[in-house]
């Protein structure tokens, strides 16, 4: 029997165009070239691929830090906290000045001498990183009930442009001369810098004024404090969403606010602490990023918070997991970028990425988790 | 009395959805409220439960004027509501929703306690414990739903369609359960439109109508009353 119902056939340009063969096409000829022109590399001077791969690692980790903040608070009230680059900057600040004004990385060895000045550097950088923290947390309770909060029924752009303006005002109440001041300030660390071999011979220490040996690698000691308090701080926030009750909260309310409410969940503070986390983390992030690279700046937090912008999309937004491996790929995208085809394109690479993720896939690597069926 | 609404407006912006309804609820008792689509029957669960605020009137339960309290305040003092269309949390799992069902609540013994006598009531909700709610079927949801209401230890249970998308089958189990529950000494206001079943089980039951209360009985007797039979029974049986 033949069928009632006949296809309409389609002619060629409205096959093109439905397929969406030539951006695919022309995305998947991008990526072959990317792979070749990494491939290549790769195996011409394996060193220099593999010290890429580290120095983007130690990027893609500072923006991870990041970029659980804009996730997170997009996961529970939708809104692309534009100011997040801000606080980043504001975090890396406070610890220049608990360092430089006020020798607290220090306060361990002034006040037990003989104490390991190992143990006595750890604990007060530490004590830095955790006022950063603290402080960033606070001055997001503040940016959320100030700004945010009115805006909470209203539309979404609303808040929005209020993200920017709050961004803006960061930016520039910070450029005053009697705030952050206009200027580029270098960064004291509050620990020297050692620089570590890798190699065939094995593992060394970098004499300083030596070259590196042929066929090394290098890392420093801010790669290992980069990673290892990335890890420790992700590890920390995956512990406190899945298992404590605080973050069960989040996760219900940022599902469905008036069911939260009905099972007695004060969402405001939900709310709240929710911009308080994100943002100690991304104080924490200000600080190591000033640690690696040892200057601090008014605008310094724009780029860096657009590119854990860019990875939370890339991983999908709302995911935790995903604005770590989004960010991972940013810093490697980066490294690479910067390396292989040239410093000043890194950054428009890495916004094309978002184009590409925007028109591919949307959601992300991870997407949004499923809805409930209706 | 339990609960006391007087006199009760409640808008969506210009729309009025109450006009100034009256009803109460004894302690112990199932009290049904029925009517169509638009009635204001969800809107009357939801002002009670504090996510709506009301224009005029009073809410009174146990004594105290909650019109004004905040929803969160209204669980505390033991008003659960298990919302329509279920709306349990689909991206956590069994246990974690009964756990935001106990929000409210510090003991953590008697908080396993309850979770083992919600278990022991829905055996499927056991077994699915680990699953995440969004992966549940449409009734394994509502007594979820229904689950996640008993952990927050109410005094006053607000069901707002539990037999809504379910199969027969299913609808009874669970008006089965939701007399088992006032048993056990929960009092019940029950939002159905599903007339037959809820005014089966009512002790007595209003009908709403268009934001007024048009009729008040015992449940029995509003299912032999013949305009109720007419406009929501769907004729004789």
């Amino acid at each position: 029997m033949r069928s009632s119902i006949v296809a309409p056939r389609l002619s060629l340009t409205q096959k093109i165009v439905q397929t969406k063969i030539i951006g695919k096409a022309l995305i998947a000829l991008v990526a072959l070239a990317v792979l070749y022109l990494l491939a290549v590399n790769a195996i011409k001077n394996p060193t220099v691929f593999l010290q890429q791969l580290v120095n983007g690692l130690q990027l893609g980790f500072v923006y991870a830090l990041i970029a659980l903040g804009y996730t997170m608070v997009y996961g529970i009230v939708r809104l692309i906290n534009f100011a997040h680059g801000d606080v980043f900057m504001v975090g890396a600040f406070i610890s220049f000045y608990a360092i430089s004004r006020f020798q607290l990385h220090d306060w361990v060895a002034k006040l037990s001498p003989g104490m390991s000045p190992f143990v006595a550097r750890a604990i007060g950088s530490i004590t830095v990183i955790l006022l950063s923290m603290t402080l960033c947390a606070l001055l997001a309770f503040v940016i959320e009930r100030v700004a945010y909060k009115p805006l909470r029924d209203a539309p979404r752009i609303s808040a929005l442009i209020t993200a920017i303006g709050v961004s803006f005002f960061l930016e520039y109440f910070g450029a005053l001369k009697f705030v952050f001041s206009p200027n580029f300030t270098p960064y004291k660390r509050p620990f020297d810098v050692v620089t570590w071999t890798l190699g065939r011979q094995g593992f060394g220490k970098l004499v300083e004024g030596e070259g590196v040996p042929e066929g090394n690698i290098i890392f420093s000691n801010i790669f290992v404090i980069i990673v290892l308090t990335s890890i420790f701080l992700l590890l920390l926030l995956q512990y406190i969403v899945t298992k404590t009750r605080v973050g069960k909260a989040m996760r219900a309310t940022a599902y469905d606010k008036p069911t939260a409410r009905l099972m007695g969940i004060n969402i405001d503070s939900i709310i709240s602490i929710t911009f308080g986390i994100g943002a100690a983390w991304a104080g924490a992030a200000g600080m190591l990023y000033a640690t690696a690279f040892p200057q601090v700046f008014f605008w310094m937090g724009i780029i860096p918070g657009l590119k854990a912008f860019v990875a939370a999309v890339l991983g999908g937004i709302g995911s935790i997991p995903g604005a770590f491996v989004g960010a991972l790929i940013m810093g490697q995208a980066e490294t690479l970028s910067a390396g292989y085809i040239s410093t000043p394109m890194r950054d428009a690479i890495a916004f094309s990425i978002l184009i590409i993720v925007l028109l591919i896939r949307p959601t992300g690597i991870f997407g949004e988790p499923s809805r409930e069926k209706a | 009395m339990m609960l006391e609404v007087q006199d009760l407006h409640v808008y969506y912006g210009a729309i009025k959805a109450l006009k100034g309804i009256n009803f109460h609820l004894d302690k112990g008792e199932i009290v049904a409220l029925i009517g169509a689509n638009g009635a204001g029957k969800s809107t009357t669960l939801n002002t009670i439960s504090g996510l709506l605020r009301a224009r005029h009137g009073k809410i009174i339960f146990e004594g105290k004027d909650i019109t004004r309290a905040p929803a969160p305040d209204i669980v505390r003092m033991g008003i659960a509501q298990v919302p329509e269309g279920r709306k349990i949390f689909a991206t956590l799992t069994v246990m974690e929703n009964l756990e935001i069902g106990a929000f409210i609540h510090n003991d953590q013994e008697q908080i396993r306690k309850d979770m083992e006598t919600v278990f022991k009531r829905f055996p499927r909700l056991s077994e699915r414990r680990n699953q995440l709610g969004g992966t549940l079927s449409g009734g394994e949801q509502q007594m979820l739903a229904i689950a996640r209401g008993l952990m927050t230890r109410p005094k006053l249970l607000l069901l707002d369609e539990p037999s809504m998308g379910l199969a027969p089958v299913l609808v009874e189990q669970i008006f089965e359960i939701i007399q088992e529950i006032n048993q056990q000494g929960t009092s019940i206001l029950l939002v159905e439109q599903n007339a037959q079943m809820a005014l089966s089980i009512a002790d007595r039951a209003y009908v709403l109508e268009t934001g007024n209360v048009i009729m008040e009985d015992e449940g029995y007797k509003l299912l032999e009353n013949p305009q109720v039979i007419e406009a929501y029974l769907g004729g004789r049986h």
